[in-house]
C-alpha cells in the first residue's frame, strides 16, 4: 500500500507536465507524413509544450475530417474541389507546404538507357492505344535505344492515392481523350493495366513484369535507387525528375489567392511537368483560439525554417515566392 | 442448426410407447419414477447443504453467459444496420441494380459491384478447389499415416503457415509466386487446358489464378487443423471395426475415419471459406485489381474487400463512399448466402443427423 503510494506520488509531477502539454491533431495525405512528423518533432524539442499528432489517413479521410471538425488541421495531396468547399461547414486555407512529383518507371527487356516520353506517348500507352514497345512514337522520341517486340503492360496504383490524382491529372491536361474518358481522380477507370498497391505494390509488379511501365513517386524512386524515364514538358524540353526541376515546376505558374493550383504540364523551362504542391487545410476561423493561434505559430515556423529541411528528407521545397506569399496569408487569413 | 432435429428423434418412438402406458400406469410409474425421485433428492440434498448465498453467484454467472451469447447476435445486427444506414445514398441511386452493375468509375459517379463479387467468389473457389484436397491430405497422413515423431513437427510447420502475416504472403506473391505463374504454371496450364478458356489470353503472372493459390496457402492451415482434431477425435474402436471386417488401410480410412468426420471437415471447410472471402491485404497485392469479369483465370481480377481496404482512405465524394459501404453490405450478404448454402450442403448429406464426430 505504502509502495502503491510512493509511485502514485512520482507519478503525480509527470501528469502534471502531461496536461499542461497543448496536442494539435491533424489528419491526411500519407505522402509528405515523413517531412510532417520531422517537422513536428522539431517543433516540439524547440517548443516542449506543444506536441502535434498528425495521422497518414489518407487525403480524402483528412478533407472529412477537417469538415466534420473531429481534428485541427486537416492534409491532402489534391485541393479540395468546389463542391467539397461549398458544403464544408469549415472554411480552410490551403496551405502549400512541400512539392512530390511522379514519375515514369519501366522494365524493358535489353533496354538499360534512359527512355524519354512524350505526352503523347504516355497518354497512348495508359490509353491502351500503344500497345507495343516498338511502335514508332516511342522509337521517334527515343533515337538512340532500340525497342524489343514487347508487349506493353500498364502498372497503376489500385488504391486511392493522391499520386494516381497527380498522374491523371497530368494525362487529362495534355490529352483530351483520357480528360474525356478517365478523367482525373484518386482513383479512376483505367482504360487498360493492373493495378499494384501503394508505391512498393507498382514498384514491385514493374520489377517482375517484363514490358511494364508505371508511374511512382519520385521520393519512392529516389530512396529505392528506382530508374525511371524523363518527360518532355511544355516548351519542349525533356526533363528529367529531380528536387529542382520539381521546385522549378512551382516557379511558371500564376498563384491564385486560394493555392487552390495545379502545377502539372508547367510552362517553365527546367520544369519538370508531372508535378504538384501538397497542401496542408488550416481552419480560417477556428473554434478554439489558443489552438488556433498555436497552429497558426506552427505553420509559419514549417514554411520558414521548416522548408530548409524538405531537400534532405528528397522532398522539394517550395520557391521562395510562394512560400512567402503563403506565411503573409496564414498571417492575415487565419484569426 | 443440426441440434434441431435431434431432440425429436429420441422424442419420436416415445410418443407412440408412452400411449399404451397410461392403460397401465403402475407397471410405467415403476419403472420411471424412482430414477425421477432419487435425482431430485440428490440435488434438493446439495441444495440444504448448501448456503442460501452460494445460489446467487449461479444466477450471475448463469445471466453473464446468456449476455455473451446475446452480444454476438446484437454484434450482428448493429453491423447489419449500420451498413444499411452508411449506405443508404448509394442504395437509393442505384436500387438492386448496384448488385449486378459492371460499372466502376468514381470519376463519373457510377458505381456497380458485380465484379468485385464476383471476383470475391471465383478467387475463394479456387482457394478451396486447391486447398481441401491438400488440407485432407495433411490431415489423414498426420493422424493416420505418420511416424509418430514427424507428427509434431508437421503440425507445427502447418499450424506456422497461420501465423505468417498476409502482407508478407503478398509480397511472397508478387516477387515469388507470380513470375512463378508466368514463367511456368501459367503456360503449362494454357498448353494442357487452354480449351477450357479459363486458361487464355497473357499471362501477367499476377490475377486471379494468383490469388487463388496464395489463399489458398492461408487457408490450408485452418482447414487441416480442424480436420485433424476431428480425425483424432474419431474413436479408436471404429478403425478397428473396420480392419477386423478385411479392409485394406485405403478402405480403413475411408469409410472408418474420414466417413465418420465428413460433417466436422465440412466445419473446417466453412471456416477456411470464411476466411477466403473476407482476406484482404494478400489478395490485393496480387490479384491485379481491376474491375472487370473475364473468364480467363490469367485475368486480373477485383474482390470486394480488396476495393474497400483500396478506395476507402481515398474516397471523397458522398455517393462514392455511400457505394464503398454499399460493397461492405454486399460482401456481407455473399458470406451469409454462401455460409447459409454450406450448411445446407451439410444437411443434404447426412439427412439431418450430426456424426459421431463433431467436436
Amino acid at each position: 500500500m505504502k509502495r502503491a503510494l510512493r509511485v502514485l506520488f512520482c507519478i503525480f509531477p509527470l501528469a502534471i507536465g502531461v496536461m499542461a502539454q497543448t496536442t494539435l491533431n491533424g489528419a491526411g495525405a500519407s505522402f509528405p507524413y515523413p517531412i510532417y512528423s520531422k517537422w513536428f518533432s522539431e517543433y516540439h524539442n524547440q517548443h516542449s509544450d506543444i506536441q502535434v499528432n498528425y495521422q497518414s489517413v489518407g487525403s480524402g479521410a483528412g478533407i472529412r475530417q477537417v469538415q466534420a471538425g473531429t481534428v485541427d488541421f486537416g492534409a491532402s495531396d489534391g485541393p479540395m474541389t468546389d463542391e467539397q468547399i461549398a458544403s464544408s461547414k469549415v472554411k480552410v486555407l490551403h496551405v502549400p507546404t512541400v512539392l512530390g512529383a511522379v514519375v515514369p518507371a519501366y522494365n524493358i527487356p535489353g533496354v538499360s538507357g534512359e527512355v524519354k516520353f512524350t505526352p503523347d506517348v504516355l497518354s497512348g500507352i495508359f490509353l491502351g492505344k500503344i500497345t507495343n514497345w516498338n511502335d514508332g512514337a516511342i522509337a521517334k522520341a527515343n533515337p538512340d535505344i532500340k525497342f524489343p517486340n514487347q508487349n506493353i503492360t500498364v502498372v497503376h496504383r489500385s488504391d486511392g492515392s493522391g499520386t494516381s490524382y497527380i498522374w491523371t491529372d497530368y494525362l487529362s491536361k495534355v490529352s483530351s481523350d483520357w480528360a474525356n474518358t478517365a478523367g482525373k481522380s484518386t482513383s479512376v477507370k483505367w482504360p487498360v493495366g493492373v493495378g499494384g498497391k501503394g508505391n512498393e505494390g507498382v514498384a514491385g509488379m514493374i520489377r517482375s513484369l517484363p514490358g511494364s511501365v508505371g508511374y511512382i513517386e519520385l521520393i519512392y524512386a529516389l530512396q529505392n535507387k528506382i530508374p525511371y524515364g524523363s518527360v518532355k514538358n511544355k516548351s519542349g524540353t525533356f526533363v528529367k525528375a529531380s528536387l529542382e526541376s520539381t521546385t522549378a515546376a512551382a516557379q511558371g505558374v500564376k498563384m491564385p489567392a486560394d493555392f487552390r493550383v495545379s502545377i502539372t504540364d508547367s510552362p517553365g523551362k527546367t520544369a519538370y511537368p508531372i508535378a504538384s504542391f501538397t497542401w496542408l487545410l488550416i481552419p480560417t476561423s477556428p473554434s478554439d483560439k489558443n489552438k488556433g493561434n498555436l497552429l497558426k505559430n506552427l505553420v509559419l515556423w514549417c514554411l520558414d525554417s521548416g522548408e530548409g529541411m524538405a531537400s534532405n528528407l528528397s522532398y522539394a521545397p517550395l520557391p521562395k515566392e510562394v512560400a512567402d506569399k503563403a506565411k503573409d496569408a496564414v498571417k492575415q487569413q487565419v484569426k | 442448426m443440426p441440434e434441431s432435429p435431434n431432440p425429436k428423434s429420441p422424442a419420436d418412438p416415445a410418443e407412440p410407447a408412452q400411449k399404451p402406458v397410461t392403460a397401465i400406469p403402475t407397471l410405467a410409474q415403476a419403472a420411471t419414477r424412482p430414477k425421477v425421485v432419487v435425482s431430485k433428492s440428490i440435488l434438493e440434498r446439495i441444495r440444504q447443504t448448501r448456503p442460501r448465498s452460494s445460489r446467487i453467484p449461479d444466477k450471475v454467472f448463469a445471466l453473464l453467459i446468456l449476455l455473451t451469447g446475446i452480444s454476438v447476435f446484437m454484434i450482428v445486427v448493429f453491423v447489419a444496420w449500420e451498413l444499411v444506414d452508411k449506405s443508404k445514398l448509394s442504395l437509393h441511386q442505384f436500387g438492386f441494380s448496384f448488385f449486378w452493375g459492371r460499372d466502376w468509375d468514381p470519376v463519373n459517379d457510377q458505381y456497380g459491384a458485380l465484379p468485385f463479387i464476383y471476383g470475391t467468389l471465383v478467387s475463394s473457389l479456387l482457394a478451396l478447389l486447391i486447398a481441401v484436397p491438400l488440407s485432407i491430405g495433411v490431415a489423414v497422413f498426420v493422424t493416420e499415416m505418420c511416424p509418430i515423431r514427424l507428427r509434431p513437427i508437421i503440425s507445427f510447420l502447418v499450424e506456422l503457415l497461420a501465423a505468417i502475416p498476409s502482407v508478407i504472403y503478398g509480397l511472397w506473391g508478387i516477387f515469388v509466386l507470380a513470375p512463378l505463374v508466368r514463367e511456368y504454371l501459367g503456360p503449362f496450364l494454357a498448353k494442357t487446358l487452354g480449351w477450357t478458356g479459363l486458361f487464355s489470353g497473357p499471362i501477367y503472372g499476377i490475377g486471379m489464378l494468383a490469388a487463388g493459390i496464395i489463399m489458398s496457402i492461408m487457408v490450408i492451415p485452418i482447414i487441416s487443423s480442424i480436420t485433424r482434431e476431428v480425425l483424432t477425435a474419431v474413436p479408436q474402436s471404429q478403425r478397428e471395426a473396420v480392419l477386423a471386417l478385411g479392409a485394406t488401410r485405403w478402405e480403413m480410412i475411408r469409410m472408418g475415419v474420414l466417413r465418420n468426420a465428413r460433417i466436422g471437415i465440412v466445419g473446417g471447410v466453412i471456416l477456411g471459406l470464411g476466411r477466403a472471402l473476407g482476406e484482404t491485404m494478400a489478395v490485393t497485392m496480387v490479384i491485379g485489381n481491376r474491375a472487370e469479369i473475364s473468364k480467363s483465370l490469367f485475368a486480373p481480377g477485383y474482390t470486394m474487400a480488396s476495393v474497400i481496404a483500396n478506395e476507402f482512405t481515398e474516397a471523397t465524394g458522398d455517393l462514392y463512399l455511400s457505394a464503398l459501404v454499399e460493397i461492405g453490405l454486399a460482401l456481407f450478404l455473399v458470406t451469409l448466402i454462401v455460409n447459409a448454402l454450406a450448411r445446407l450442403l451439410v444437411w443434404s448429406i447426412t439427412g439431418g443427423r450430426t456424426g459421431r464426430a463433431n467436436a
